[in-house]
């Protein structure tokens, strides 16, 4: 490094002179417009802008001048530097924008590839449908019940008014536990729930009850000694079958769509009394039998425009009184439906077999379905 | 019960123009519910003509079969005269007899199209017909040969005789629509043409003619005898008897047309006018040939050591007692099962020429129990199971005998016994509004009163109350609330009105049902696929899973009544069903399966009498215990199991096998989900693999197994070896599960991590050193977790090298240079001390 030189008086620096310094500025600029990548400008920053480029030992000789040139050829120095640093400076934005575009380029990938490495299991369509059902009725603010299926034979019979000598007995295939003395039985309908609860809390009653049923049918496309069912019992002052009516066209409605309500046939429950068969207006036809092509007739339905769905009643108050439940203070109604059935009509299932014999592929279409 | 429309349009003016349809419709809306509508001429497009015989020509073939080449008269419906040649295989009739005959151009069920064909070296035009062929019903015989009397059309009167060419629908009363209805136990009265009649009736509001409403003779001493010892299970016994009866006089057409209609086949004529008696008016009858009587009837209880032989040709034994079989018997002993079947000894025979015809009633709980003992389910005990008119049987009796009079030639006897007399009829108060009360409905007391009267009670009014007697065919109604139903059911369901009932302030879904959605839900998100099983399973089963002979889960509930009886118990373990499941799966092609479970089992108690309680009160708190303590434990249950790839393979390289750990990591993995630590160690329990079974605890609580099953296990269920599994009580785990989440707290000072090296024996299980590390690093532990685990030359014979990773962190400061490393070095010092481990260098 060389300081100021007072002895020394030289008219002219060469480095400084200002076409030399505007020689070595358009020099700087063309080698960088040239550098074709970030390396190439990476060495070209070195030679042009580096410590030992010739404008930054052009900008060392400025001490060498006479005090009144030094002004001058700082400027014109710092200015050519600056410039050089400008362009450094774009050429690298324009190098970086490049170098990013083709990377990404080459970065490429078939996203067309398959990515199921893992499997995906799914939840059986009975526990779901059960699940969506009690939803239903947990909105209106009942309360869901369960109990268990080996189940006394006076809670599953003589309680809701089936006596040992009752024909509807005969009605309920029932499987009977050894021995004959436990008075035990596989539950044939989850109407024993519906006791417990009487037995076991103060109206008012409003709940509802999804569960497994035992019935000695062999399995076929449409029976299964294993089966589900949905049962509902309200039980308080003033309960008429209006509300029962009304709360089986609210739990229509919110299975099947808007329109979709019930009606009554008489029948014969002996936990009821009056009874009734609940049938659905078709969901698919909307009632009116005929299918889609409106020449054929309904394959849901059968064409009758309405489907079978459970039955129902006003509680017989003999069952209120083996409860323990004041027939005279209280009324109630309960309603009963086959949740396999109900899978089957509602999502085309046809046959029960799929349902309990395990092979993975009938539950998986359903996922995990809400 | 099947109901010809013709058969109950002659007790009712239904309207003409009333369609089946239309009847059926409102019989199924006043409570007969609608089986099947069947109208046997819609089935099939023409010509089908009747035909007489002309010749007949047998041709043996060379398979051994004879065929006949016939010609047949069809009058002008052929439109040429000519004689028909057809071919027929059947060889029940003769020349000159009447046949049906299908022309070419016509269709029989199933789309059968008929045309003149070649065959057997004939050009045959046309089939001769037979009962099946043309959806009638099972004909064994052959083709239908028309009777003497046929003619259209049937309603109960003889018609004009028909003639080659006629129309055969008319003839065969096929345009006569049949419903066929469901019959529920409280509308027995509804097992009758009878009973139906009325129905439409009411339905249509059109006047009913009681069929039963006729002029009986007095009771006299000069009728059979009979006597009753046990007036309780027989109230009424009537008998009256015939003599010079024709048993081989053919019944009638129109008979054998209605019986067939309603679904009962012709077989003589004294047995098919009890039959259609019975279906008219809904009283079984029984008839006896007197030659064969010895003395008088008898009805009482059997008793010890009795034998009878039943119609059906089935030798039974019966049973004694107060509460036994109820039997009719002469001095020769048992001669009928009461209501149910009459024994071969005294039946109606093609010899029988003087009848005792019995018309009884009798207990319906007693024919129950018989029916059921006995498993023999009769038309006639269908019946008295379900309650008869106890008033009828005088006038079903005298039916019978006017039937045997007209159509069998025969000569009433004067003697009518008459045993016994119907109970009184039965009186039900209600108060008048409590049809409105019940239903919802506006039903005033004189809409009530009305429907009442015309299901046949006599009603008398008396302020606010109503009291009604009840007809004899309706045993069913004696609530205030059976009251409410008929008042309804004619008012109209369809009338009721649709009212939510006001909502109470509910709880929401219980905790238990929220927390197993959520394992359905996480190990369905993890690839495991529910299924659902039967419980029922067999020894078997239990060998299959190589469960020693003392093994916990051997004890089970016994079903008395299996539906196979390889599986009579009720399942302890849901392992069987999902295991069963697994091996479906695979020998379908689903080599991959991954798939779980959630149901209950069954454990005994040893203390299973459940007592049977009155029912004209609530138990008493003792009664309920007693209920309570005598029904088995159920808890619910988890089981999965895995084979197969758990991963697939792909462009990212291998599949991964499902194994043991995929097993237990499921377990975790629904525990964690509710919140839970389980805690494993080793275990060897069937029907686990014993050196690859984890034991599932939280603190003492042992929740179940899971682990690789047991090669044995594997070859049983028919899955690769290596195939994992799981059980565990999900009852038990939710229990645990935490329903209040404590927050954590955490600081932004930095994490210090430090791995170690640990060489341990083979056996030592890695968990012991972690939780020695885990102890051993004291307060400033964060986490350890082991994420290498290696074995080779290097290590040492019977070594393995586990590393782990540990993070150190304070909660209110950054370590000082050099804590993390001590805590570090403390671990590793527990860890050597508690398990032998040398840290590697
Ligand atoms: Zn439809």
């Amino acid at each position: 490094m060389s300081g100021p030189n007072t002895e020394y008086d030289p008219v002219e620096v060469t480095p400084l002179r200002a076409d030399e310094v505007e020689a070595q500025r358009d020099a700087a600029i063309a080698a960088i417009a040239a550098a074709a990548d970030l390396e190439a400008l990476k060495q070209v920053r070195l030679e042009h802008a580096g410590d030992r480029s010739p404008l930054a030992l052009a900008n060392r000789e400025i001490g060498a001048l006479p005090p009144q040139a030094r002004k001058e050829a700082g400027a014109r120095v710092g200015q050519a530097r600056g410039l050089v640093n400008k362009a450094l400076g774009e050429r690298l934005a324009v190098l970086e924008a490049e170098h990013e575009e083709r990377m990404l380029v080459e970065e490429t990938v078939d996203v067309t590839l398959p990515t199921d490495r893992t499997v995906t299991g799914a939840r059986h369509p009975i526990t779901m449908m059960s699940e969506r059902i009690a939803d239903v009725f947990v909105a209106m603010g009942w309360e869901v019940a369960e109990g268990p299926q080996v189940e006394a034979e006076w809670l599953n019979f003589d309680a809701l008014n089936m006596g040992a000598d009752h024909p509807a007995r005969t009605m309920q295939d029932t499987f009977w536990l050894e021995p004959a003395e436990a008075a035990l039985v596989l539950r044939t309908h989850t109407s024993p729930v519906q006791a417990r609860t009487m037995l076991t809390r103060e109206p008012p009653i409003y709940v509802v009850c999804p569960g497994r049923v035992y019935r000695t049918d062999e399995i076929d496309a449409t029976h299964s000694p294993v089966f589900h069912q949905v049962e509902g019992l309200v039980i308080d002052e003033g309960i008429t079958m209006a509300h029962l009516k009304g709360s089986l066209d609210h739990f229509a409605t919110a299975m099947f769509g808007e329109g979709i309500t019930t009606r009554f046939r008489p029948s014969y429950f002996p936990f009821t009394e009056p009874s009734a068969e609940v049938d659905l207006v078709c969901f698919v036809c909307r009632g009116t039998g005929a299918n889609d092509e409106g020449s054929d007739t309904c394959r849901t339905c059968r064409g009758e425009g309405w489907i079978e769905w459970g039955g129902c009643g006003v509680v017989n108050p003999r069952v209120l009184i083996a409860c323990g439940v004041d027939p005279e203070k209280y009324t109630g109604f309960a309603f009963g439906m086959g949740i396999d059935r109900t899978l089957m009509f509602r999502h085309g299932a046809d046959d029960m077999r799929d349902f309990f014999e395990g092979d993975v592929r009938f539950a998986q279409p359903f996922g995990i379905e809400i | 019960m099947k109901a010809p429309v013709s058969w109950i349009r002659e007790y009712v003016d239904l309207p003409e123009q009333v369609t089946a349809d239309e009847l059926a419709a409102t019989l199924t809306m006043l409570g007969l519910k609608l089986e099947a509508l069947i109208t046997p001429a819609d089935a099939i497009t023409g010509p089908l003509v009747v035909g007489r015989v002309l010749t007949i020509e047998k041709e043996p073939q060379k398979n051994g079969k004879v065929i006949n080449w016939c010609t047949v008269d069809v009058g002008d419906a052929n439109g040429t005269g000519e004689p028909q040649g057809i071919i027929c295989g059947a060889h029940n009739f003769v020349e000159g007899d009447l046949v049906v005959v299908c022309l070419p151009g016509a269709v029989l069920p199933g789309n059968f199209e008929i045309s003149a064909r070649k065959t057997y070296g004939h050009i045959s035009a046309g089939m001769i017909c037979s009962s099946r062929e043309l959806g009638l019903g099972e004909d064994h015989d052959g083709i239908i040969v028309l009777p003497a009397d046929a003619g259209a059309p049937g309603d109960g009167q003889p018609a004009e005789p028909v003639q080659p060419g006629d129309d055969a629908f008319a003839v065969l009363d096929m345009f006569d629509s049949v419903i066929e209805f469901e019959i529920n136990p409280d509308r027995a009265y509804a097992l009758s043409l009878r009973g139906i009649a009325r129905e439409a009736g009411i339905g249509f509001d059109v006047p009913f003619r009681d069929p039963a409403d006729r002029d009986v003779p007095a009771a006299n001493g000069d009728g059979h005898p009979v006597v009753v010892d046990d007036a309780g299970g027989c109230p009424v016994f009537v008998a009256r008897s015939v003599t010079g009866f024709d048993p081989t006089a053919p019944t009638p057409d129109w008979m054998v047309k209605r019986l067939t209609a309603a679904g009962m086949r012709p077989i003589s004529l004294g047995v098919d006018i009890t039959n259609y008696v019975m279906l008219e008016l809904g009283q079984p009858i029984h008839g006896y040939d007197r030659a064969k009587l010895t003395g008088a009837i008898r009805v009482r209880r059997a008793t010890e050591g009795e034998r009878l032989t039943t119609l059906d040709g089935q030798k039974r034994k019966l049973s004694p007692g107060p509460s036994g079989d109820l039997l009719i018997t002469d001095d020769s002993g048992p001669i009928g099962i009461a209501g149910t079947m009459g024994g071969e000894t005294t039946e109606l025979s093609e010899t029988t020429t003087d009848v005792v015809i019995e018309a009884a009633h009798f207990d319906a709980v007693s024919i129950f129990r018989t029916e059921r003992r006995h498993k023999l389910p009769s038309e006639a005990s269908k019946r008295f199971e379900r309650g008869v008119d106890p008033e009828l049987p005088a006038a079903a009796a005298d039916r019978v005998v006017e039937l045997m009079v007209e159509l069998g030639g025969a000569t009433a006897d004067a003697g009518v016994t008459v045993v016994g007399e119907a109970p009184a009829r039965r009186t039900v108060t209600a108060a008048t509004d409590l049809p409105a009360r019940v239903t919802g409905m506006e039903i005033s007391a004189e809409t009530a009163v009305a429907n009442l009267e015309k299901v046949g009670c006599a009603v008398a009014v008396d302020g606010e109350s109503l009291t009604a007697t009840v007809p004899p065919w309706r045993p069913d109604m004696s609530d205030p609330f059976d009251l409410v139903e008929e008042v309804a059911r004619i008012v109209g369901y369809d009338m009721v009105p649709s009212v939510l009932p006001p909502a109470p302030s509910g709880r929401g879904l219980p905790l238990a049902q929220k927390l197993r959605r959520r394992v359905g839900l996480v190990l369905a998100g993890a690839g495991w696929t529910e299924t659902i099983s039967y419980p029922f399973v067999g020894d078997s089963d239990w060998a299959n899973l190589g469960l020693p002979a003392d093994d916990e889960r051997r004890r089970t509930i016994r079903m008395a009544n299996p539906l196979n009886a390889e599986e009579p118990q009720l399942a302890t373990s849901l392992l069987p069903g999902v295991l069963r499941s697994l091996g479906l799966n695979v020998g379908r092609g689903n080599a991959d399966t991954s798939l779980f479970e959630t149901g209950l089992v069954f454990l005994p108690t040893g203390d299973e009498k459940a007592p049977i309680l009155g029912v004209d009160r609530r138990p008493t708190d003792e009664e309920w215990a007693a209920i309570e303590k005598a029904v088995p434990h159920q808890p619910q249950h988890l089981a999965l199991a895995v084979t197969g790839q758990r991963e697939r393979p792909g462009w990212w390289g291998e599949g991964r096998q499902g194994s043991w750990a995929d097993a237990i990591g499921a377990v975790r993995e629904v525990a964690e989900a509710l919140g839970v630590q389980i805690e494993v160690s080793a275990a060897a329990v069937a029907p686990w693999h014993p050196g690859r079974c984890a034991e599932i605890r939280v603190g003492a609580t042992v929740l179940g197994h899971a682990g690789e099953l047991h090669p044995k296990v594997c070859k049983a269920y028919g899955v690769p070896d290596r195939s994992a599994a799981a059980e565990i009580d999900l009852d038990a785990l939710l229990s645990l599960a935490q329903a209040v989440t404590p927050s954590p707290h955490f600081t932004s000072y930095p994490v210090a991590k430090e791995d170690v090296a640990l060489v341990v024996d083979g056996s030592i299980p890695s968990a012991e050193v972690e939780a020695a590390l885990r102890e051993g690093a004291g307060d400033l532990l964060e986490s350890v977790r082991l994420f290498d685990v290696f074995a080779g030359e290097q290590i040492g014979e019977g070594k393995k090298s586990l590393a782990f990773a540990l993070r150190f962190r304070a909660p209110d400061r950054t370590l000082k240079e050099g804590e993390a490393g001590a805590a570090r070095d403390a671990a590793v010092a527990l860890a050597a001390e508690r398990t032998g481990a040398v840290q590697r260098a």
